[in-house]
């Protein structure tokens, strides 16, 4: 433009003129990245029509040209360090979008499959007796879809209950020793280290190693809901102890140096000053340990066998649990020359899983906030 | 004195609860390493059957070696897939969340992150198989057809899309959060007036990034990429899921290939005797791998700790 005109002549520049000023030569103007938005969504559909159109195709051939034009256009007008930056830019929200994108798909996924079968039926019956000749019938619109997960959740929430029972009491009194009694010492240092590591474990060797452990004791082949929960145990610990140490090293020091100094015992000092004072960062972190292998499917394959029917006793019998229940119902369907009641079952049962866990998370958060220590004195 | 005598009585009760109280604690401390060490024994002596049997009779005819280095280098490739696509997106994102969204947005936005780790991998497992594979399976023939001269490519393609790449793609979603969740609070603790004094040079904000971010959290980007590494290799429902396996190929885009963690998954139910006792000579392979990588990665950590404040 005339930037440089402007430069020469001392004429006062009209309010109206469309030159720049001084200040903002060299910049691009405002509508210069929009403008190449737009083109690349056209270019990336005449691109996308040429080979054959496809709306994944035609995103990505917008998205491409767009990362390529834009930080060019900049980089032209404004040099490449600003072209540089706009690249990263460009990049950093395109890195988000790709993130979210299978996030979406995923959970419009379950919504669309599972609503459909979230039935009665689903919630409150067993698979005890359906067999494949109901799902034929049901797939040829005789009769509805019969069979469901009641005996899952019921798996789910009694192997989830012992999980928990075995591991709170471990993981809380270890992050107790961690916080109050070894306070670096060499042994605390090794149980972090080792604590951090258990976080890694495997989830399917934390089941081989339950299914190990009971087929000594018990004979090979051992499997009740009680070795799925002594797998998920193992799971279960460095997640509780990590969230219980770090809210345990936030209670302040002052607090226990107060009940000290009343002569109180420092055992009673931790149960009645320290653990009452991080009580909602230890619930929540709870939470969100159950929550965390609640929807663990590969320990439970190789513990607690499959069921059909509903069992609460975890101490023998096999048990089905939600996410094994959607596995087998994917993997080996109930009737094979018709899978799509046991795939609507399946969806069902997932719709219902990610329900509970988000729930769980919910719930986390709302104890964390709701039972947070008060900032000012009582 | 009487009043020390009462108040003595009390405190020695005191004493006691004190002593049991640590007692506890410490045992369930000793408790958790001695779990650790009984992961690894049992493992062991369940998997000793196979370790001792003759060759022919492992899975295979030719000895568990032979058995499971197919598999080993199935887990490396499909982790190795998802780091390459996880990486940079995930460190994007915890970019995107830290240092370029509106601090209106940028909350909720972890929260996002966050619920996509919360997703048990079943669903994953099931959406790769249902939705993404069969999604994939036109790129495929296009990679096949455009670049089947190198080996990961050549075709012909999986018409049903149940190949490596597309578990490695599904695991990349599963790892995304870990990285992500790490690098970004190594981000924000990236300390101010470092930031500043770029900007007041007059860095642009990539520039301000590469030079004061990224050096900063360099460490825990490494180490969070450890984690991601020793999660993917150990994640078995997505791959037992969406992978149709096979004997080892070069083709990702095939079906075929393996992982551990799959294999023990899939074969487990019906296993016994030998058989049984080889897919936990599997698992303790890959609790070994793991085990290694995640030692890496905790040493990482560690090294970094004071500087960074990281854990």
């Amino acid at each position: 433009m005339s930037t440089t005109a402007s430069f020469h002549s001392p004429t006062p520049v009209r309010p109206s003129s469309p030159r720049r000023s001084q200040l903002t030569r060299n910049q691009r103007p405002k509508w210069l990245v929009p403008v190449i938005g737009v083109a690349a969504v056209v270019v990336g559909a005449a691109l996308s029509a040429l080979v054959g159109f496809s709306p994944a195709l035609w995103a990505v051939f917008a998205a491409v040209v767009f990362l390529v034009a834009a930080p060019i256009a900049v980089s032209v007008i404004e040099g490449g360090r600003k072209g540089a930056d706009s690249l990263v830019t460009y990049l950093v929200y395109t890195a988000f979008i790709l993130a979210v994108v299978p996030l979406i798909s995923v959970l419009w996924t379950v919504l669309a499959n599972g609503l459909p079968g979230l039935t009665s039926n689903l919630l409150f019956t067993s698979m005890n007796g359906v067999t494949g000749v109901h799902d034929n019938a049901a797939a040829e619109g005789q009769g509805p879809v019969l069979g469901g997960a009641y005996h899952a959740i019921v798996g789910t929430v009694s192997i989830t209950f012992w999980a928990t029972l075995l591991s709170v009491p471990i993981g809380l009194l270890t992050a107790i020793y961690l916080v109050e009694y070894s306070r670096g010492g060499w042994l605390g240092r090794g149980i972090t280290f080792f604590v951090d590591v258990m976080t890694g474990i495997p989830s399917i060797v934390a089941g081989l190693f339950a299914a190990a452990l009971f087929g000594l004791v018990f004979g090979p082949s051992t499997r009740f809901g009680f070795v799925a929960a002594v797998a998920l145990t193992v799971l279960m610990i460095p997640t509780v102890v990590k969230n219980t140490e770090e809210m345990l090293k936030i209670v302040p020091n002052e607090l226990r140096e107060a009940s000290y100094a009343l002569g109180v015992r420092k055992w009673r000092t931790i149960l009645k000053v320290v653990i009452p004072t991080a009580i909602s960062g230890i619930a929540s972190g709870v939470t969100l340990a159950i929550a965390r292998v609640i929807g663990e499917t590969a320990p439970l394959l190789v513990t607690a066998g499959f069921a059909t029917a509903i069992n609460w006793n975890s101490f023998s019998g096999w048990m089905t649990t939600l996410p094994t229940f959607i596995y087998y119902q994917i993997m080996t369907p109930t009737s094979p020359t018709s899978p799509d009641p046991s795939q609507q079952r399946a969806w069902a049962a997932a719709l219902i899983l990610i329900l509970i866990v988000m729930l769980l998370n919910l719930v986390a958060r709302l104890v964390a906030r709701a039972f947070a220590p008060k900032v000012t004195g009582r | 004195m009487s009043t020390t005598v009462t108040t003595k009585k009390s405190a020695s009760g005191g004493r006691a609860g004190d002593s049991i109280f640590s007692g506890l604690s410490l045992g369930a401390g000793v408790l958790i390493l001695a779990v650790l060490a009984a992961v690894a024994l049992f493992l062991f002596l369940q998997a000793l059957p196979t370790f001792q049997a003759p060759a022919e009779d492992i899975s295979g005819g030719a000895g568990f070696l032979s058995y499971i280095w197919p598999m080993v280098i199935g887990t490396v490739i499909a982790a190795l897939i998802a780091l390459l696509i996880a990486t940079p997106i995930g460190v994007l994102v915890a970019l995107y969340i830290s240092h370029y969204a509106p601090a209106r947005i940028a909350k909720p936005v972890g929260y996002v992150i966050d619920l996509l780790a919360a997703i048990p991998s079943v669903i994953y497992g099931a959406w790769g198989t249902t939705v993404l594979a069969s999604s994939l399976v036109p790129f495929y023939d296009w990679l096949t057809n455009n670049l089947g001269f190198i080996p990961l490519f050549g075709g012909p393609a999986s018409q049903t899309g149940k190949t490596m790449l597309t578990a490695g793609i599904v695991l990349a979603i599963m790892i995304l959060p870990i990285i992500t969740a790490m690098s970004r609070e190594l981000f924000v603790q990236t300390p101010r007036l470092h930031e500043e004094a770029a900007l007041a040079l007059g860095a642009t904000r990539w520039e301000m990034i590469r030079m004061t971010v990224l050096p900063f959290a360099r460490p825990g980007i490494i180490s969070s990429v450890m984690l991601a590494l020793g999660r993917a290799l150990g994640e078995t429902m997505a791959v037992a899921l969406v992978l149709s396996s096979g004997p080892l190929t070069a083709s990702l885009v095939q079906s075929g290939n393996q992982t551990i963690a799959a294999e023990i998954a899939l074969n487990f139910p019906e296993a016994y005797g030998l058989r049984l006792s080889e897919l936990i000579a599997a698992g303790l392979i890959l609790f070994l791998i793991t085990l290694v990588v995640n030692m890496i990665a905790r040493a990482i950590i560690a090294r970094y700790k004071e500087f960074s404040g990281a854990n």
